[in-house]
Order: structure tokens, then sequence, then C-alpha cells
């Protein structure tokens, strides 16, 4: 059974229909993430789930429980938000017991649990301070710390991190994810347009755009196996290298070919076999363009070396093609370098030209 | 190494066009206080000093008897008690007008802005329609309204009169005050269980206070000086002070006594004018608190 299952749902959104008929199933003690940029829908379906918008088709089940109908504070969920969205006149500690205090909980319980939750977050210094005397990183806390109290089967989490400088969110991702361990069976439910929180700590990912599902799986399949164009150019910093070619006869099987170049398909795993001479999409993530000198595809120079610390990111260039490199970064390289690039056909992903589809 | 001085002439402080908008400022602000100075003045003379006619000079003689006979012992028509009658009249119709004024349009503004209600935005432009509607179209139909429901010329009735004349002005303040608001926080208390009137009272009326004030000094200063509605709904008992200071200034009996009209006027205007004094700086405050923080 799943903690949360959303099926065939419709959603009328000020008029405008969206979600034809989606569904989706979490299971308990599950990370899910919902990834995609800005008005693919994933905020959309939180709300749906959440309670805070109408459904106009379908089914949301929570547990055991069809709560299509039901009202936010029914469904057993608990809600972080972006703006953290802290009433101003409470306290912190008016702040995690609002909700406890709306559900007429015996005074002895809600100290209790308020106190738990200000531990785990190490909030309690903080109790009686008002959300303006916060720092951002504090307020978010505190904004978990509400949705702990709860005591929820399920948690959502509407791009709780985004208004955060990278330090802190770096720091309240690693928080987020010792908590999910922490709480055990706890379902999570978080929305993010940032595939590195999406990749870090997701067990399964759902990548949307248009509102439609693209791929759902976990973070090592959307990164390795994209199953389109889109996901494969969402997902992945920097972008992986997409080069425009066809499908060719070689010997017993396919071979990559663009301009003068090769790359000989015998380890790629294909879907549905295809034919020769179609136009296909070759994809290449920069840390697979091995570097080496030995490659098979010789004959590049490295045009922009950005260096990041850990790596070299190296856009190389052999007149037609432009490729990003990641290379280690102990290796000084200079503009001008000649590169050979060693690309791995077991590494790679090939896509339809026109459908954007995984070959 | 030598300072080298900024390229440049140095710039000036004082320029013509500067002189030109004080100039003007202080020109505005006498044409504007003239009339109140005047009015001081005369109200601190006896009447042998206003009949020489020099309305600019200052009283030789300065006396607050005007001021007390104003206060409570000038007639309107047979009865002279004075002015206090109307002041403590209009107080009565003031508290409960803009307290009831003001939560119903803040509970407007927060059931429209919050509560998808549906055909929203037809309703709320319905009613700022009403608020261009002159008032005196309203005024007959209201009269038979309120005699067919037993509230014509009583205390309810004018209440009831000013809520529903404040209602467009004031749910316009609140919707827009709670439109700047972050729809997540409406959403975090439904979450936590708030129900309409919970999230209303515990969540958005404690944030409210920037907008209880400029509606508490729109809502204090227009009914205290409604003369209309006050002189057709309220009845001969509670009429308020601004019709009372028009029937002392009018009583045609005897001598026109121009110090007390005086002092009744400055009397009557003294309720809006503290406010002014008072809350100016929360004035200001509020309205750029929607402003500038988004």
């Amino acid at each position: 059974m799943s903690a949360v299952s959303v099926r065939e749902v419709t959603v009328a959104f000020e008029s405008v229909r969206v979600f034809d008929g989606l569904s989706i199933d979490v299971e308990q003690g599950e990370f899910l993430v919902l990834l995609g940029p800005s008005g693919c829908g994933k905020s959309t379906l939180l709300n749906a789930i959440a309670g805070l918008l109408e459904i106009e088709t379908g089914q949301i089940w929570i547990g055991e429980r069809n709560v299509s109908w039901e009202e936010p504070k029914d469904r057993g969920i608990a809600m972080v938000f972006q703006s953290y969205a802290l009433y101003p006149r409470m306290n912190v500690r008016g702040n995690l017991s609002f909700g406890l205090k709306m559900a007429k909980t015996p005074k002895a319980e809600i100290e209790r649990r308020v106190a738990h939750a200000a531990a785990i977050l190490q909030i309690e210094h903080l109790l009686d301070r008002r959300p303006d005397q916060l720092s951002g990183g504090q307020r978010q806390r505190v904004a978990i710390g509400r949705a702990l109290v709860r005591d929820a089967a399920v948690f959502l989490f509407d791009e709780p991190l985004s208004n955060l400088d990278a330090q802190l969110r770096n720091e309240l991702r690693v928080e987020i994810k010792r908590l999910h361990q922490r709480l055990g069976s706890t379902t999570m439910i978080y929305v993010t347009h940032d595939q590195i929180e999406a990749l870090t700590l997701a067990d399964r990912i759902a990548v949307m755009k248009d509102q439609l599902i693209q791929q759902l799986g976990t973070p090592a399949e959307i990164y390795h196996r994209p199953v389109n164009l889109f996901v494969a150019g969402f997902v992945g910093s920097p972008r992986m290298n997409f080069i425009e070619g066809r499908l060719e006869q070689a010997g017993n099987g396919l071979a990559f070919a663009v301009g003068d170049r090769r790359l000989p398909l015998d380890g790629y795993e294909f879907g549905v076999r295809p034919e020769a001479g179609r136009p296909a999409t070759l994809g290449v993530r920069p840390e697979h363009l091995a570097a080496n000198g030995i490659g098979n595809w010789p004959g590049f120079t490295a045009e922009i070396v950005e260096p990041t610390g850990a790596d070299n990111l190296v856009l190389c260039t052999d007149g037609a093609l432009s490729l990003e490199v990641r290379m280690p970064g102990e290796r000084t390289i200079t503009p001008g370098t000649p590169i050979a690039l060693g690309v791995d056909a077991h590494r790679v992903s090939l896509f339809a030209t026109g459908s954007g589809e995984r070959l | 190494m030598t300072a080298a001085a900024p390229a440049g002439r140095r710039p000036k402080h004082v320029t013509w066009g500067r002189v030109g908008v004080y100039a003007f400022l202080i020109c505005s602000a006498a044409f504007f206080l003239l009339p109140l100075w005047i009015m001081l003045l005369t109200s601190v003379k006896t009447m042998d000093e206003i009949r020489l006619g020099n309305i600019l000079a200052l009283p030789t003689d300065p006396t607050f008897q005007p001021w007390i006979a104003a206060w409570s012992q000038a007639c309107t028509g047979l009865a002279c008690d004075g002015i206090q009658v109307g002041f403590w009249n209009s107080v009565r119709i003031l508290i409960p007008s803009v307290i009831l004024s003001i939560l119903v349009g803040a509970l407007n503004g927060y059931a429209l802005c919050f509560w998808r209600v549906r055909g929203a935005d037809l309703l709320f432009a319905i009613l700022l329609i009403g608020a261009f509607i002159p008032y005196q179209v309203f005024l007959y139909p209201l009269v038979r309204l309120f005699s067919v429901l037993g509230i014509y010329n009583s205390l309810a009735g004018i209440v009831v009169v000013h809520i529903i004349f404040g209602m467009p002005i004031m749910t316009l303040l609140f919707r827009n005050f709670y439109s700047s608001l972050p729809r997540e926080l409406f959403n975090a208390a439904r979450i936590d269980g708030g129900g309409f009137f919970t999230i209303f009272t515990r969540v958005m009326l404690p944030m409210s206070t920037p907008m209880l004030i400029v509606a508490t000094i729109l809502q204090v200063t227009g009914i205290w000086n409604d003369f209309i509605l006050g002189l057709t709904f309220a009845g001969r008992e509670n009429l308020p002070m601004t019709v009372q200071l028009n029937n002392i200034v009018n009583s045609a009996q005897g001598e026109r006594a121009y110090n007390v009209d005086m002092a009744a006027t400055m009397l009557t205007a003294l309720v809006p004018l503290v406010v002014y004094f008072v809350s100016g700086r929360w004035f200001v405050r509020g309205i750029a608190a929607g402003a500038v923080k988004g």
C-alpha cells in the first residue's frame, strides 16, 4: 500500500485545466522529489495533495483514506513553504504550537512536542523570539519545526530552501536529509527546481514539464539513463553535451556518425534497436569525456577553461563541435592546448531527433 | 603627492529653485492656516471688540467665556444646553460605527482575498461602484427601508447607515492590504487547522495594525464630520454635533454671537484635529507600509 496515491487527477486552476489525469504513487517512508522548471505544475500537484487546491476529477489517497474532499488539516500532512510563512505576530513557541492549539491538544502534550521538535532542530534558545528577530536559516528551521510538531505521516516541502543563500542551503539540505533518516517511516514529498537538491535528497525523482511527469526514477536512473532530451538537459550541471548526427551501419552493429567522427555503439543498450541511417542526438555528460590524450576523438583544442576548484570545466572545440569537458582540477590546462577526447559508448545517451525520446 | 581638488564647482545648497519652492510652501501654508487663525482670534474676543471689525487684530482682553458659552449655554431653538449635547451624541454614534465598519470591511477584504469566493471579483467591482454613486441617491430608499424595519430615527439606524456607506472604502483598503501578504501564510494557517474566523482573528487581524490605524483615522474623521446622514437618520434625540453646530450658528434670534459661533465650530472640529495630530505619523506609515513591504 502506498503512503500517498494520486489517481488520475485533474485540477481546475483559475479556469485553466491542468494535469490530464495525472497519477503517481509514493511509498511509505519514501523521499520523493518533484523536479521541474517553473510552471511545470509541481507546486500545483503538491497543493492538490495538501488540499489547498480543489481537484476537478480523480482521487487522492493518503494512507488508507480517500482524502480528495477533505480539509487540509484532516489529511494528516504537514507542510513547509518557500517563504517560511511564519505567523509574524507570534513568537517561535506560538508558531510551533498554533496548530496543536487549533486541534485542542492538551497543554502538557503541546509542551512536550514543542520541546521535542525544538531539540531536534536546535532552536530551543529561540523559542521566545519573534520571526522578525530570526535569520533566514533560523526561520526555515522554525517552519520545519512547525511541521514536525504535527506528527504527520506525510511531509510536504514547497521549495523550502529557495530563499536561502548557498551556504545555508547546503546546511539545511543535510538537516532535512538527517530528519528524514531519523523519522524513518515519514513520507516526504519535496518540490524544487534545483537539481542538486533533487539528486542529493531523493529516493525517487519525478521530473516534470508541461504538467506531465517526464520520468520517475531513482537519482541514478534519472542521471544516467534520462528518458528524453528534456530530462537529459535539465538534470546535471554543467549540462549534458548534445551532438546532432546519424546512426550508421558498422559491421554487425551501429555507429554514431557526426562529420568524419564515428562512435561504435557496441556497448550501448538500445531500448528498441533502431534502423541504420536515422538522424539521432548523442548526449554525453562532461565528466564522461575522458581527456587523457589517448581518446578515440582526437583533434580538439581547449578554448575556455573554467576552474571550479575540484574540477576544471574545459570547453573544447574542433571547429565544428563544441564540447564541455570536466577534468581533474590538479591538471593545469591553458587555452589552445590540443586535447583528445575519449567517448565511452556505455555511458552515453542516444535520443531520436525530433521526438527527443531515448533510443 | 598633492591632494587633488575635486573637479567642477562645489554644489550649491541654496538655489533659486529651492527659494521658489519654500516661498510657495509658505504661501500655501498661510493660505490654509489663515481661516483657522481668524477663528481662534475671534473666539477669544468679546463682542464689543468684534464689532470694531478688525478681524486680524489680536484680542486686547482675551476671554474664554465664549468657549464656555458654546459648550454649555448656546441655544438651539428653545433648548439652551450648548453644543455638549451634540458632542455626546456624536461620540455615541462614532464609537460603534467606527468599530463595526472597520470590522466589516476587514472581514470583507479577508474573505474576498483569501477564500476564493466564486465571483469574488464581480462582487468587489459591484461594491466599488457603490462607492462612486452619490449617496444622496440612497437617502430616500433607505429612509423607507429603515422605517419598515423600525430603526429609522434611532441610534441603531445611523450606525447601520455608517457601516453601509463605509463598507466600499474599508473593503478596498483591507482587500488590497491582504493581497500584499503572502498567500502561503494563509495556507500554513489552514494546514494548522484554522477555520474562517480563527485565521481572521488569530493570524490576519494581529498583522493588520497599520491598516487598522489608517481605517480608524478615515472613519473617525469621516463619521464625525458627517452632516446629512446624521440629520436624516439619527432622529431628533441623537442629532450629531455637526447638525447641532448648524442649529446654533443659524438660530436667528437676537444678536449673532460670532465669538460663540467660532468657539462652537472649533469645538466641533477638535476631534478630527486631535486625530490628525496624534496619528499623522501613523497615517503616512500605514499608507507607505503596503507599498514598501510588497
